[in-house]
């Protein structure tokens, strides 16, 4: 299904951005509004809080329900499938969700 | 009991009556006169004028949800603020039937605190996620799920 790069690059509601916590209830004060938000606080929040939200799916569900993009969503899933934790995480969290980002903003109008 | 102007002065026996009816709510008028030595016309006139002047808020159940068969967690959570948005926040927060308890409190900071009680941790943390977390001027939150009770007293100690 084809997905519209201006939806899912859009800025979100405050009640819909993305709020990081390291752990039930624990909110950091990190949130991110947008897919290039996401992507700054890739590299700033508390690696637990990375952790935390990967494997309890927050990610994926946010990223497709909220944002509307099935593609990195999957891209997601398959890293949590991979178990990886620590920087290890960080680092390849940040390389899918960036890929992705320079993907849609290089065809603005519609990506697969 | 004397009133004195918009304040309200109470003798030995209102805080005696007070302190009974902590323990017992529901005790007749007569019941809490004999444990006083008083009439019970009189416990009557004092409680009623105790109830007209919001010193007697309301009178509840205090009921044993466990016992009752319901599960559910209850948490303690600490929520740092923008100091501008504090009073804001708290009177939101209050407005969740969630939230059992709101105040706030200072040590090194201004902070707000919340007695908040869900199904589960899953429950609780889609309602802190989705409803406090996005309120302007929240800067974080520590949350503490407790596990046990060791006193869970209900009547306030008049010192």
């Amino acid at each position: 299904m084809a997905v519209s790069s201006s939806r899912v690059l859009r800025s979100v509601l405050r009640e819909e951005a993305f709020y990081f916590f390291t752990s039930i209830g624990n909110y950091t004060g990190q949130s991110a509004a947008s897919l290039d938000e996401f992507l700054e606080k890739i590299k700033e929040v508390n690696i637990k809080s990375l952790e935390f939200h990967l494997y309890r799916e927050d990610f994926e569900k946010w990223v497709a329900q909220t944002l509307g993009d099935g593609k990195l969503a999957e891209d997601i899933k398959g890293l949590r499938n991979m178990k990886v934790v620590g920087n290890a995480l960080r680092d390849r969290l940040y390389f899918i969700v960036s890929r992705r980002l320079k993907d849609l903003k290089s065809a603005p109008q519609a990506s697969r | 009991m004397k009133i004195k102007g918009q304040g309200v002065a109470l003798d030995d026996l209102d805080w005696r009556i007070l302190q009974i009816l902590q323990e017992k709510a529901k005790l007749t008028y007569t019941e809490i006169g004999n444990k006083l030595d008083l009439a019970h016309s009189t416990v009557y006139d004092r409680i009623q004028r105790m109830e007209k002047h919001g010193i007697i808020k309301k009178y509840k159940a205090v009921v044993d949800l466990e016992k009752a068969g319901m599960q559910q967690i209850t948490a303690l959570m600490t929520i740092h603020t923008d100091p501008k948005e504090g009073e804001h926040i708290a009177s939101k927060l209050a407005e969740f039937p969630e939230v059992l308890e709101v105040s706030s409190s200072f040590s090194e900071e201004l902070v707000i605190n919340a007695k908040v009680v869900a199904q589960d941790q899953a429950k609780l943390h889609s309602f802190i996620a989705q409803s406090i977390a996005p309120l302007p001027g929240v800067l974080r939150i520590r949350t503490s799920i407790i596990t046990k009770k060791y006193k869970e007293e209900t009547p306030q100690p008049f010192f």
